[in-house]
């Protein structure tokens, strides 16, 4: 029989594996994206303009900052990977609603600046950036935090000063209160169990991402059954503030427990911040560890410490042992025996 | 008794649907026969024959005398035309013989190998390599070192591959060829036990096999994970020994053959028969997938053509399975002892190009999926910079090469393609010093 002639004229010379699995950095970027919008959304509808903006300037300065400094330093171009994205989404969840545009842009910038383009960009940085801007805001502007949203509507907020003129419109977080309290008469002025229903669904004093933990938790049990983040992180760090909160507090255990879970951020920072991959370990153990001292310097910070707003600072002092984590637990490598196998 | 698989692995698509229920069948006579002399690791082999020489089926064209190589034999009868060189689907060129089969063959009849005292001798005359894709010459470790000896023969079932079915018809169409290897395997080397090991998705395989063996034959089921046929973490799920690093794996006293290799080994001991055909995959991106038994030396063209040819968006074709096989710029090269598959990866199922610019994220999945706990991202950080001590202190020297790490990366990093670099760097440094 005659041979055939196959065109094969633009063969693909690679070497082996010829096939991939499907998930890739922008996708995975993009679960996040999608996993945190149910309670950015929800936030914004019980927020108004002045939460619209604050995701507007951390957005903008965060993408484009990136942009500048690749076009500067003539790196290939990486807003794609969807990084930048995420980091603008955070920061803008962990700033108070009310916050000046101006103040969140600042963030933004140092955040993509200063914590992951000075490293080399995505994958070189040591500090999450979303958690590094949110440091710098609140260090440099210390009233920040206590910038309250005054309920009552989308276009009330837009009345009230966004001058930085801070005063004007203080008030005081949960924890701050709590904390206060504390330290006065060694109890409550209030009722935590009354405020277990907000922290979960409707809570208009804190940040943007503290409105609804209950919508944070359905987007990180999306991305645990998407095997995007692993459990151990946000198990490890949630079950650590319990624990700790319950042992520490004045209150019952388990209302001690589930306040301190609910309020302050514990639950965007133990499904969106400490699973952050580059920022924590790589070993299963490794993340167990990096889990429980997140937890416990949140706890520590909260009940002894000056600052009860502490779950940045616990994550971004982890985020610094994690070099140290991942050398001392390396995996064995496998024929390395030393008894008979 | 072993654990049930092993550590890390993937579980790509394994599109095994389009020929698994595909009978063998006998793949059409080429208008010529290419021979390479190097078919196996080793020695290449110097022809044995002159241009114009008549050959008869079974005859050696070419052979050498080393310890590590296997003689090639002619699987036609025909006319030697050319004895030049050629070139591979691994992609080197080498010695080879080329042959004018004639128009009327007979398959069934063949030169029969001469008898032997020794069966290992009857092996190598047959010409026999690992069939799974390794092409090692079995009659080497049919001799193990004396300090080792082998207590069990454990015969590699697993077809872990993507898209590949010859072992998988093999076993259902001749289990007795299968289990009967695996006992003069067992004989030649005075094992005790015999251990089939099949994954999990190959049922009819598993009932054909566990048919056909008796008392002294176990068939272990694994779960479907690859690279389960891997020879340490086959040993690892069988036995749950891990075969120490730098040793052989003769050291765990298991001895472990393709189920091709030992059907191989059946023929040559009882039919007196060599190596000249296998079963061969044509499938993915092909018409008409299909099983062949075809003979050594064909063009693979002559198979994707039997197959119909090449259809859809074809990005590039492979000779063997898509984890470990070689990507092909010829389809004009021929069937060699070690290729088990042809596979047409349409764009879309092949690979997207891997990206140097973008770091590592650190994700961990590379470390999750590697079945011998190494690190790949650090062992590429390392390598990317020409960094070979660094590489060989996150222990580039026992990476397997079996793509796992790259299969998973999300930001697509050239993973075991820079742990190769690392190791063929300091292999070249070890053998220098």
């Amino acid at each position: 029989m005659s041979e055939p002639v196959i065109d094969l004229s633009r063969p693909k010379i690679t070497s082996s594996p010829h096939v991939a699995a499907s998930e890739n950095v922008t996708q995975i970027m993009l679960w996040v994206v999608a996993a945190l919008a149910p309670a950015a959304i929800w936030a914004v509808w019980n927020l108004g303009i002045p939460a619209v903006i604050v995701f507007v300037a951390c957005l903008t300065s965060c993408l484009g900052t990136e942009a500048l400094w690749n076009y500067l330093a003539k790196r290939p171009q990486t807003l794609l990977d969807g990084s930048a994205l995420v980091t603008g989404l955070l920061l803008a969840m962990t700033l108070p609603p009310r916050t000046p545009w101006w103040m969140a842009a600042t963030g933004g910038i140092l955040a993509i600046a200063l914590a992951k383009m000075i490293f080399g960009g995505l994958g070189w940085n040591l500090f999450n950036p979303a958690l590094v801007g949110r440091a710098m805001v609140t260090i440099s502007w210390a009233g920040v935090l206590a910038i309250q949203k005054v309920p009552g509507g989308w276009f009330e907020g837009l009345s009230l000063p966004a001058t930085g003129d801070l005063d004007a419109i203080n008030g005081a977080t949960r924890l701050a209160l709590a904390a206060a309290d504390r330290a006065a008469s060694g109890g409550y002025a209030y009722d935590l169990q009354a405020q277990f229903q907000p922290l979960l669904v409707r809570n208009l004093s804190g940040c943007i991402g503290e409105v609804s933990g209950a919508l944070l938790v359905l987007g990180g049990f999306v991305l645990i059954a998407k095997g995007i983040i692993d459990w151990r992180i946000p198990a490890g760090y949630i079950g650590t503030v319990a624990v700790l909160s319950g042992l520490f507090g004045v209150n019952g255990f388990l209302e001690e427990a589930a306040f301190n879970v609910l309020a302050g951020g514990v639950l965007l920072g133990a499904f969106f911040m400490a699973t952050d991959y580059v920022t924590s370990p790589m070993t299963r153990t490794g993340r167990l560890i990096f889990a429980f001292g997140c937890g416990l310097i949140n706890v520590v910070g909260r009940f002894f410490g000056p600052m009860p707003e502490s779950t940045t600072f616990a994550i971004l002092f982890m985020n610094g042992l994690v070099p140290l984590i991942d050398r001392s637990l390396r995996p064995r490598t496998f024929g390395w025996v030393s008894r008979d196998g | 008794m072993g654990k049930a698989g092993f550590r890390g692995g993937v579980h790509p698509p394994t599109f095994k649907e389009a020929t698994r229920d595909v009978d063998t069948t006998r793949a059409p006579l080429p208008e010529r026969i290419v021979l390479p002399m190097s078919q196996h690791l080793g020695a290449p082999c110097i022809p044995t024959v002159a241009v114009g020489e008549r050959v008869a089926r079974g005859q050696v064209v070419g052979d050498i005398d080393a310890m590590v190589s296997a003689p090639i034999h002619s699987p036609v009868n025909g006319e030697v035309t050319a004895v030049g060189t050629c070139i591979t689907p691994g992609g080197t060129r080498g010695a080879s013989v080329e042959v004018a089969p004639d128009a009327d063959q007979d398959f069934a009849s063949f030169v029969p190998l001469a008898d032997a005292e020794d069966p290992r001798d009857i092996v190598r005359a047959a010409g026999i390599v690992g069939l799974g894709g390794a092409a090692f010459p079995s009659h080497v470790k049919l001799r193990p070192p004396h300090d080792m000896p082998v207590g069990v023969v454990i015969l590699n079932g697993c077809e872990c591959e993507p898209f590949l079915t010859c072992d998988d018809r093999l076993m259902r169409e001749r289990p007795q060829r299968v289990v009967a290897g695996a006992r003069h395997i067992r004989d030649m080397v005075g094992a005790a036990r015999i251990i089939i090991g099949i994954e999990d998705n190959k049922p009819e395989a598993i009932a054909s096999i566990s048919a056909e063996a008796g008392e002294d034959v176990e068939v272990l089921v694994l779960p479907t994970n690859y690279p389960q046929g891997a020879e340490k973490q086959l040993i690892w799920a069988t036995l749950g020994k891990e075969v120490p690093h730098g040793k052989l794996p003769a050291a765990t006293g298991a001895l472990v053959h393709n189920v091709g290799t030992a059907a191989a080994i059946a023929d040559a001991i009882e039919l007196k028969k060599p190596l000249m055909e296998r079963i061969v995959t044509v499938t993915g991106a092909v018409a008409r997938p299909a099983n062949y038994l075809a003979l050594l030396g064909t063009p693979l063209a002559t198979l994707v053509a039997q197959s119909g040819g090449l259809i859809g968006d074809v990005d590039r074709v492979i000779a063997g399975g898509p984890m470990t096989g070689a990507a092909l710029a010829d389809l004009s090269v021929p069937l060699v002892k070690g290729t088990s598959g042809v596979v047409g990866l349409e764009r879309g199922v092949a690979a997207p190009a891997v990206n140097d610019d973008q770091a590592c994220i650190r994700c961990g999945r590379c470390s999750r999926a590697c079945p011998m706990s190494l690190e790949p991202f650090a062992i590429g950080i390392h390598a990317n910079r020409g960094d070979w001590d660094g590489s060989e202190r996150f222990m580039a020297l026992d990476c397997i090469e079996c793509g796992c790490c790259s299969f998973v990366c999300p930001t697509r990093r050239p993973l075991v393609q820079l742990i190769r670099r690392a190791k063929g760097a300091l292999m070249q440094r070890g053998s220098r010093s």
